[in-house]
């Protein structure tokens, strides 16, 4: 059916508990083909984890996901290869500091994928050149600053040539004037096509970025609205709430 | 000191026969003692159930025991049920046992160090857990484990000295014997220390500059 | 049938002589650890001073003391020494000399690396609150020194304890040796005697090493 074939991920009654505490309490949620959705909420409500449980690093306890109709199972033997599928950028820098920059981008094409290297190398050659790095490109994570090292990380992931990119506040640990220039990057990924799902806490961004916005409270979708609906007319008191903290008046 | 020159050329040969011996088995023993450290860490990192109990009583066993006491068990006390190992080999295993569990420790403590993400953000590019291990994991634990392997290195090669403790002809033995036959003492001891330098020495520099490029050149954080 | 082996270890006395032999090593390695406690501190501060020649010193005694095998330096004690001087030392005094030698180089450097890991910022608050000298190094510098110190000085000791086995290699009679004599005398009776005494050796070592090495890992989780 045309209408299934346009899903990239699809989540139905996701549970998950950490001992005692529910951090996700049965979310539903449908992301189509080429669609950008940010998910907002405040922090401990359940973001990151959801973002963890769809890339196969967190087990869940109840419910589904599925990517491009394949069912995600933590830990199963599926899912190196369905991991492939779905590229992610961490809120911390994670690339491998004992390869430079070049290495970090093809090591999984290449060993993962069993890509030709010249074919790896092109790719991240063409990707490095668009965020404006190709120079960096045999220096090591050390050597970069943070707003670069991120760019990096999203190049690496991009190699891939994945279905889906998951951003987990990926700015969260930049210094100001760096946010910008990763905003940017994921701003054009965006108005190419790419289907994203992103969790931040830039508001400016996420009204530019996003199709839809979801906001998530204490593990369950409270809003799940177009983007310009939710900013200018969310329907709960939370997501009032929620928007209200990040403006500022003079009393 | 006064020392008899012709004395120290006519029995050169036998401390560089023997300098060969202390050498051979340092070689064999740590080598043996790093692929038990790579195993064992291996096993500790991944929490295998079972093996790891077993190898965390292997590495107290083995680090507070002296290792002379573990050779004199191997060589004297095996023979005993059945099992009769030269004094080549006892050696070698001694080393490798003692020597285990500080490489054990050493690398456990590097792969240890190694931030979580590193798994996590290698797991979300599709490599699975060898793939890990081997492209990520362990290059950069070896990379911060170097100076505690280099220590360990030059620890064993001292630790070798006891060997003579089981008849082998290495330094010390050769020493203690132009002693006891000859009362040639300067003379046996200088070539003792010489010998020893001449070994020590180049390993020491050599893990002095492998450290130092490892810190210049490296990735560290 | 033919009496088992390890029945050897409790015939007579021999189980009291092998701990007799064994505290025989124990006692020298702590007389030498108290003595290296006491001059490796002296040592420690002394390596702290700026003066290049106090530096150069320490640094030979420190590289020389590390890099030779502790049995060699046992050698040079109790062999040379003795002749080139005409010194008549006995063997455990030699023991006792060398193990102190080594252990006041390692203990040194312990004190000198906890001294060195206390960040300036330490002395500079201490200052800041109108500490004086004194007060900043009782109060502040010591007692964190002292934390840092302890686990690395427990291992030391076990380190000392096992390497106290070398004497028998000098003709001290401590556990090795007593285990020998057993095993000789029982040599017809008891021919596998062998294994079990020095297995005996094995476990009271790792008896007597083992709850040191627990306390200093214990404290080093606790203080980390």
């Amino acid at each position: 059916m045309a209408d299934e074939d346009r899903i990239m991920l699809e989540i139905a009654g996701l549970k998950k508990k950490f001992g005692e505490d529910v951090i996700l309490d049965g979310v539903d949620l449908t992301i189509n083909k080429g669609e950008v959705v940010v998910m907002l909420g405040s922090s401990g409500c359940g973001k990151s984890t959801l973002l963890r449980c769809i890339n196969g690093l967190e087990s869940f306890d109840e419910g589904s996901i599925r990517i491009d109709g394949e069912e995600i199972v933590s830990g199963s033997k599926a899912m190196t290869h369905l991991s492939q599928k779905i590229g992610m950028v961490f809120q911390s820098y994670d690339l491998f500091p004992h390869r430079n920059i070049l290495d970090n981008i093809t090591l999984a094409p290449v060993k993962v994928q069993r890509r030709a290297k010249e074919d790896a190398r092109a790719q991240a050659e063409q990707l490095l050149r668009r965020v404006g790095l190709w120079e960096k490109r045999k220096a090591y994570p050390r050597e970069l600053s943070g707003g670069q090292k991120q760019r990096v990380a999203i190049v690496r992931a991009l190699c891939m040539n994945p279905e889906i990119m998951l951003f987990d506040e990926v700015t969260a640990a930049l210094d100001p004037e760096m946010v910008r220039e990763v905003l940017d990057v994921m701003l054009e990924l965006a108005q190419g096509g790419m289907t994203m799902l992103i969790v931040t806490h830039e508001m400016g961004f996420a009204r530019a970025v996003a199709d839809r916005i979801v906001f998530l409270d204490e593990g369950k979708i409270l809003e799940n609205l177009p983007a310009e609906t939710f900013f200018n007319n969310p329907s709960t008191q939370r997501a009032k709430d929620f928007l209200q903290t990040f403006e500022f008046k003079k009393h | 000191m006064n020392l008899d020159w012709n004395f120290i050329i006519k029995y050169a040969p036998l401390y560089v026969e023997a300098a060969k011996l202390t050498v051979f088995i340092a070689f064999w023993g740590i080598l043996l003692a790093f692929a038990v450290g790579v195993l064992c860490s291996a096993a500790l990192y991944y929490k295998v159930p079972v093996l790891r109990r077993i190898i965390q009583a292997y590495v107290e066993l083995s680090r507070n025991t002296p290792l002379l006491v573990q050779l004199f068990f191997l060589y004297f006390g095996l023979p005993n049920i059945g099992i009769v190992l030269s004094g080549e080999a006892c050696a070698m295993i001694g080393i490798a046992f003692l020597g285990g569990s500080y490489m054990t420790e050493t690398l456990r403590s590097g792969l240890e160090s190694i931030d979580k993400i590193q798994e996590e953000s290698a797991a979300s590019l599709g490599f699975n857990k060898w793939l890990t291990m081997k492209e990520i994991i362990f290059p950069q634990a070896m990379a911060v484990s170097v100076p505690g392997i280099c220590a360990n290195v030059i620890f064993l090669i001292k630790e070798t000295s006891v060997v003579s403790g089981i008849a082998l002809a290495d330094l010390m033995y050769v020493a203690k014997d132009l002693i006891g036959l000859y009362y040639k003492t300067d003379e046996a001891l200088t070539m003792l220390v010489i010998s020893y330098l001449m070994i020590l020495l180049p390993v020491s520099a050599a893990a002095t500059i492998l450290e130092r490029r490892l810190r210049h050149a490296g990735f560290g954080n | 049938m033919r009496a088992s082996g390890i029945e050897v270890l409790f015939l007579g006395s021999n189980f009291a002589r092998l701990v007799e032999g064994l505290w025989v090593t124990v006692r020298i390695s702590l007389l030498a650890v108290l003595l290296s406690l006491l001059l490796g501190i002296l040592f420690g501060l002394f390596m702290t001073l700026q003066n290049p020649i106090a530096r150069a010193v320490s640094r030979v005694y420190l590289e020389f003391i590390r890099i030779m095998p502790q049995l060699v330096l046992l050698f040079i004690a109790y062999f040379g020494v003795t002749r080139a001087f005409g010194w008549n030392w006995d063997a455990e005094f030699s023991a006792v000399l060398v193990f102190t030698l080594w252990g006041t180089a390692e203990m040194g450097d312990l004190v000198r690396g906890a001294l060195k890991s206390i960040p300036q910022h330490q002395y500079d608050s201490a200052y800041a609150l109108g500490m004086n000298r004194r007060q900043t190094f009782l109060y502040i510098i010591i007692p964190q020194t002292l934390r840092r110190l302890l686990p690395p000085t427990i291992n030391l000791t076990t380190r000392m304890i096992k390497t106290t086995s070398l004497v028998v290699l000098i003709g001290i009679t401590e556990v090795l040796k007593v285990g020998k004599q057993i095993i000789d005398v029982n040599r017809f009776q008891y021919p596998t005697a062998s294994l079990w005494v020095y297995g005996a050796v094995f476990v009271l070592y790792f008896l007597a090493c083992w709850p040191i090495s627990l306390l200093a890992k214990y404290l080093e989780k606790r203080w980390r």
